[in-house]
């Protein structure tokens, strides 16, 4: 009986899990390609969001559907502000990339409570309170769809940067942006293309999120944190290791949740991440630099 | 400095010394805002500005501070200049083991800065569970009624403040300038811009790197001690929020980071912009919770797309304050 019970939480710890791992793949993308720290990635992610709360509030559309609109107008987001702002700043020190990102960061939160308010907003789905029964364990509908979700977005973009042209074009950009620059890649618009792709994702990862937890604009920074945590868990740069990093920050904050105190939950995320960057500073899956 | 530029500066220092006499208690209150925040600015100057260490975690060392003081004060009613030994001990104890463990195993950069962030919210969630320290109910100094200007117990009116605050500031000012142009200056300087040429002439990287944070650290934790008595109120979710931690850096941002001024600058800048942000949008009647914040994030990307390197360095130049280009106080 309490095994069961404790593998419920376990099983949907690593459930929301994926989904923090989807929306950290979009931040190492973005980091491992242009190399800037995406410091609006939390939200971005809250954006997403909205997004997801208002199709579903004015157009009546599941969060899953709603997903690729949000992530549509997220990649031209984050299309325009790599081409706009963030690309000059590229070859610029890390301080300063930090601090437009953080000024950057600090509008969308703003515009986000100045829109929508302080108040938690929800979606409501039909299947909103059904659980499925396997075995011994008991999932919550909502939470198996969402991490349903997270592991197919999470599967066409490994297969994008394995398989297609421009993906091998954004890896070769990652790896050596002079020699990819000297084989004629346009690098600029490779990697707005790639800010547009890491802020799409994590506008999906924001849209199956609602079916988790409710919008609210405070969540931003804390998603952001969580990303950064989860990423540096993982291994920067590392796409597998970014969802691994987010399966094992999921599972432990549900295990602490749990076991200690849920107001400790994210502390134990911070004990975890301060233990990695001492034993392992490049991370669970990363490669030594 | 030019002529021109020290006769500008002492002039601001004989208003600032003498403005209590003619402003009134709002003017007072906002300029004690304005000195704090260039007063932990500098601080915060020693260790990114002087030696490239980027902390966003600096909400940990005021707080840290802060609450060391004020429990010494409220549980054992030792007052705050002895407090403040203890509260610059914890401080930098706790830079110092941050500080130990990035640099001794490389880590870097963008990591090192989030080292600093988790330190800082682990600090946060802690004292949300420190009964001691009053949990996340908040921790209170008594308020002493009309005792009138007590300086050993740091109790009395907004003037004692505004004093004490200024006293800090110069004499921040007059530190950062004396370990400036010192030997462990030079090798901060060298480190910041070369750490690998630095390391080849001979400098202790470790070493010259642990000296700024522990600086820094305690310098800040002062900040903490005046923050507690000047408040009386204390809230783990304000006071190591990685908002607080934001606001510490602004204005060395905006003035100049690694510059004398540029803090002092900074603060003068950004506080009464707020100010005066808060008052238009009362007297407008628009209530929109976050314009202000917004207009601090319009701020942020216009000062770092257009002055990168800050207002101080600009304007110095523009007014003729210093001899050469890139030359400072």
């Amino acid at each position: 009986m309490t095994f069961d019970y404790y593998l419920n939480i376990a099983v949907s710890g690593v459930l929301t899990g994926l989904v923090y791992g989807l929306a950290a793949l979009g931040l190492s993308v973005i980091f491992g390609v242009v190399r800037v720290v995406n410091f609006a990635h939390g939200e971005m992610m809250v954006a997403g969001m909205y997004g997801a709360v208002l199709l579903s509030g004015f157009l009546g559309l599941d969060p899953i559907l709603a997903a690729p609109i949000v992530a549509a107008v997220l990649f031209g987001f984050g299309w325009l502000l790599q081409r706009g702002l963030v690309n000059r700043f590229v070859e610029r020190p890390e301080h300063m990339q930090f601090i437009l990102l953080l000024g950057i960061a600090t509008i969308i939160l703003n515009a986000m409570l100045m829109l929508f308010g302080p108040d938690s907003r929800n979606v409501q789905v039909p299947y909103g309170f059904d659980t499925v029964e396997l075995g011994p364990l008991l999932l919550d509908a909502v939470r198996l769809r969402a991490g349903a979700g997270a592991i197919v977005v999470a599967a066409a973009l490994f297969a994008f940067f394995r398989f297609s042209r421009t993906g091998k074009a954004i890896r070769a950009c990652a790896d050596n942006p002079l020699g990819a620059r000297v084989v004629g890649l346009n690098i600029d618009g490779l990697y707005a293309l790639t800010f547009g792709i890491g802020a799409g994702v994590v506008g999906i990862a924001g849209a199956l999120m609602t079916l988790l937890v409710d919008a609210r604009p405070q969540l931003a920074p804390e998603y952001t944190l969580l990303s950064f945590i989860i990423v540096i868990v993982g291994g920067l740069g590392s796409l597998p290791g970014a969802l691994f990093g987010g399966v094992l920050i999921g599972l432990s904050e549900a295990m602490a949740g749990f076991l200690l105190a849920p107001s400790l939950k994210s502390l134990f995320s911070y004990v975890v991440l301060i233990v990695v960057l001492l034993l392992r500073p490049q991370g669970l899956l990363g490669k030594r630099s | 400095m030019t002529r021109r530029g020290i006769v500008l500066l002492a002039l601001l220092g004989v208003v600032l010394l003498a403005a209590p006499l003619f402003a009134d208690r709002y003017v007072v209150s906002v300029l004690t805002t304005v000195l704090w925040f260039a007063y932990v600015g500098q601080a915060w100057n020693v260790m990114m500005g002087f030696s490239g260490l980027l902390s966003l975690g600096h909400a940990l060392y005021v707080g840290l501070g802060a609450y060391a003081s004020a429990a010494l004060f409220v549980h054992f009613g030792i007052g705050p200049w002895l407090g403040l030994w203890v509260a610059m001990l914890a401080a930098t104890l706790a830079g110092c083991f941050i500080g130990f463990l990035g640099f001794r195993f490389g880590v870097r950069g963008v990591h090192f800065a989030l080292l600093t962030i988790a330190f800082a919210e682990v600090a946060r969630i802690g004292f949300d569970h420190l009964q001691w320290f009053g949990g996340s109910g908040g921790f209170f100094i008594p308020v002493a009624g009309d005792a009138g200007n007590d300086l050993l117990n740091l109790r009395g009116s907004p003037t004692l403040f505004y004093y004490v605050i200024l006293a800090l500031v110069a004499g921040a000012l007059a530190l950062s300038r004396r370990l400036l142009h010192s030997r462990l200056g030079y090798q901060w300087l060298a480190v910041r811009e070369e750490p690998e040429a630095a390391e080849a002439v001979g400098v202790d990287l470790f070493r010259a790197r642990i000296t700024a944070v522990a600086v820094s650290s305690a310098l800040t934790a002062l900040g903490g001690v005046f923050q507690a008595f000047y408040f009386n109120n204390l809230f783990p979710e304000q006071v190591f929020s990685m908002g607080r931690s934001i606001e510490i850096i602004l204005p060395a941002i905006v003035g100049g980071i690694g510059t004398l001024i540029g803090p002092i600058l900074g603060a003068f800048i950004l506080t009464p912009l707020g100010e005066l942000l808060t008052f238009l949008i009362e007297v407008s009647g628009l209530d929109l919770p976050g314009l202000k914040q917004l207009f601090y994030g319009v701020a942020l990307v216009v000062i770092v797309v257009y002055r990168p390197d800050g207002v101080w360095p600009w304007l110095a130049r523009r007014l003729g304050l210093v001899r050469q280009p890139g030359e400072d106080a």
